[in-house]
C-alpha cells in the first residue's frame, strides 16, 4: 500500500491545490525515490492500491475483531491510569535517564502499549482519509470532515509518515533486543510470567 | 510428526506455491486490465456504481474559489493543439430517436448551464475553473436516447482521442458540454469549441476537442483507459 501510494505520489508530488504555495509542506515538489515505489507507473500503482486496500481493511477488521472477542485488548490497550506512569518511566530508563527499570506490568510496558494503541488510532485514519480522495464528491461529508480533498491528501500522507516512523523504531528495539523476537513469534511469556 | 501429517503439510505448502506462482503473474501493474487487478476493478467498480448517486451535486464553489487560470493545466494528447476542422458540428447519433448536428450556435441557443466545481486530476492535482455550456441531458433529450442505451462514447477530432462513461454519470445536472471557461469562450488550450466537463470523473474522462457523441447499449474504451487506467473512474 505504501509503495504503490508513493508512485501515485510521483505524479503529483505536492501537496494542496494547483496554484497555493502550501509552505508549511517541506517536501513540495520533492518526488519519492524508485526505491520506494511500487507499481512502476500512474494507472498501474492505483489498480495495485485500490485491489490492496481491501486487504489491508479485511485485516484490520478481522484484527479488530480478534482483540476485542479474545479479551486481548486489557492487556494490550494503553489505558492512562495504569500505563501513564510505567510509559514515562521506561522512557527514561530506555534513555539512560533513570537507573532502575520499571517494574514489569504485565505483556506489554506502558511506552509499548501507547505505542501499539497509537498505531490503532491513526491506522483508520489512513482508510477513512483514503476513501475522501477517491471519492470526494459521493462522500461529501468525510470529506469535509477531514479538512476538504487537500486535507485529505496531507492526513493521508502524514499518517503514512508516522506509520514508518513506528515501523522503524520498531525493528530498531527488535534489533537491539533480539530475543522479543521469540516472544512476537510463540505469543510470549504468560501474563503471570512463567515461561511457556 | 506423523507421515500423514508431513504429507498434509508437504501438500499445503506445493498448493500455497503454486498460487503464489499463479498470483505473482496475475497481478502485474504493467498489465491492469489482467488478472487480480482486472478482477479488483470491476469488484471497486460495482461499490463506485452502487455508491453514486445521480442526485447529489458536487458542491458549487464561489468565484474567489477559483484557481488563478495560469495555473490551471493546459490539455492535449498529441503536440499540438488540434484545431477544429471547417464547417464543425457536433454529431450526436447511435441509439437516438433524432441523430444531431449542432453548430456552436445551435448549442449556445440551448439552455445555458453554468457549473463551477473542483476539478479532480488521476494526478492528483485539483484545481477550480467556471464552465458554461449545454447539460449533456439536455442534448440527450433534443435527441431522443432510447432506453436500450446504457453508454456514451465521446470522441475528439484530436486524433486517437476517446472515452467512454456510463449513462448515469453522463446524465448526471453538473455533466456539461463546455463551449466557455472562467466567462470567455474556450480556449483552444482548454478543448475548444467544446469539451466534457463534469463533477463526478476524473479529468481524464472529460474528452476535449469533441466531434462526436454516441449512445450506445455496450461500453467501448478509451484513449487513457485502453493503456491502462480505470474505465469508470467516479470521485
Amino acid at each position: 500500500m505504501a509503495g504503490s501510494g508513493l508512485q501515485i505520489l510521483v505524479a503529483y508530488p505536492f501537496l494542496g491545490p494547483r496554484g497555493a504555495a502550501y509552505g508549511w509542506y517541506p517536501l513540495q515538489g520533492a518526488a519519492p525515490p524508485a526505491y520506494v515505489t511500487l507499481g512502476g507507473w500512474l494507472a498501474g500503482a492505483r489498480h495495485l492500491h485500490f485491489a490492496f486496500a481491501w486487504l489491508f481493511a479485511a485485516n484490520a477488521l478481522a484484527y479488530l475483531g480478534y482483540l476485542v472477542a479474545s479479551g486481548e485488548w486489557r492487556r494490550r490497550l494503553f489505558f492512562p491510569t495504569r500505563d501513564a506512569r510505567n510509559a514515562w518511566l521506561t522512557v527514561l530508563h530506555d534513555l539512560h535517564l533513570r537507573r532502575e527499570a520499571p517494574a514489569p506490568v504485565g505483556l506489554y510496558n506502558g511506552m509499548q502499549r501507547l505505542t501499539y494503541t497509537g498505531v490503532l488510532l491513526v491506522a483508520p485514519l489512513l482508510a477513512l482519509s483514503g476513501l475522501a480522495l477517491s471519492k470526494p464528491v459521493q462522500l461529501p461529508r468525510l470529506t469535509a470532515l477531514l479538512g476538504g480533498y487537500d486535507g485529505a491528501r496531507a492526513i493521508h500522507l502524514l499518517v503514512l509518515a508516522l506509520l514508518a516512523a513506528f515501523l522503524v523504531v520498531h525493528l530498531v528495539q527488535v534489533a537491539l533486543h533480539p530475543r522479543t523476537l521469540l516472544d512476537m513469534a510463540s505469543g510470549g511469556r504468560r501474563p503471570d510470567g512463567d515461561a511457556p | 510428526m506423523s507421515r500423514r501429517s508431513l504429507l498434509a503439510a508437504t501438500a499445503r505448502t506445493a498448493g500455497a506455491l503454486a498460487l503464489g506462482g499463479l498470483v505473482g503473474p496475475a497481478c502485474d501493474a504493467s498489465r491492469p486490465h489482467a488478472g487480480l487487478l482486472e478482477f479488483m476493478e470491476g469488484f471497486n467498480e460495482r461499490l463506485e456504481r452502487a455508491l453514486f448517486d445521480p442526485a447529489r451535486l458536487a458542491p458549487e464553489l464561489p468565484e474567489s474559489d477559483q484557481t488563478d487560470p495560469a495555473e490551471f493545466p493546459q490539455y492535449k494528447i498529441g503536440l499540438d493543439f488540434p484545431e477544429a476542422p471547417a464547417g464543425w458540428a457536433l454529431q450526436v447519433g447511435g441509439l437516438v430517436a433524432r441523430p444531431q448536428a449542432l453548430s456552436l450556435e445551435a448549442l449556445q441557443r440551448l439552455p445555458m448551464a453554468h457549473t463551477r466545481v473542483r476539478h479532480h486530476c488521476v494526478e492528483g492535482w485539483s484545481a477550480v475553473a467556471g464552465w458554461e455550456g449545454v447539460r449533456l441531458s439536455e442534448v440527450a433529450r433534443l435527441a431522443g436516447v432510447d432506453p436500450r442505451a446504457r453508454y456514451v462514447e465521446f470522441r475528439s477530432f484530436e486524433p486517437r482521442y476517446y472515452s467512454c462513461w456510463d449513462l448515469e454519470s453522463a446524465l448526471h445536472p453538473q455533466t456539461i458540454l463546455a463551449y466557455g471557461m472562467n466567462g470567455d469562450a474556450l480556449a483552444a488550450e482548454y478543448g475548444a469549441p467544446l469539451r466534457l466537463y463534469s463533477a463526478v470523473k476524473l479529468g481524464y474522462k472529460m474528452v476535449k476537442f469533441l466531434s462526436t457523441i454516441t449512445f450506445l447499449p455496450v461500453r467501448t474504451g478509451g484513449y487513457w483507459e485502453d493503456q491502462g487506467y480505470e474505465w469508470f473512474a467516479g470521485i
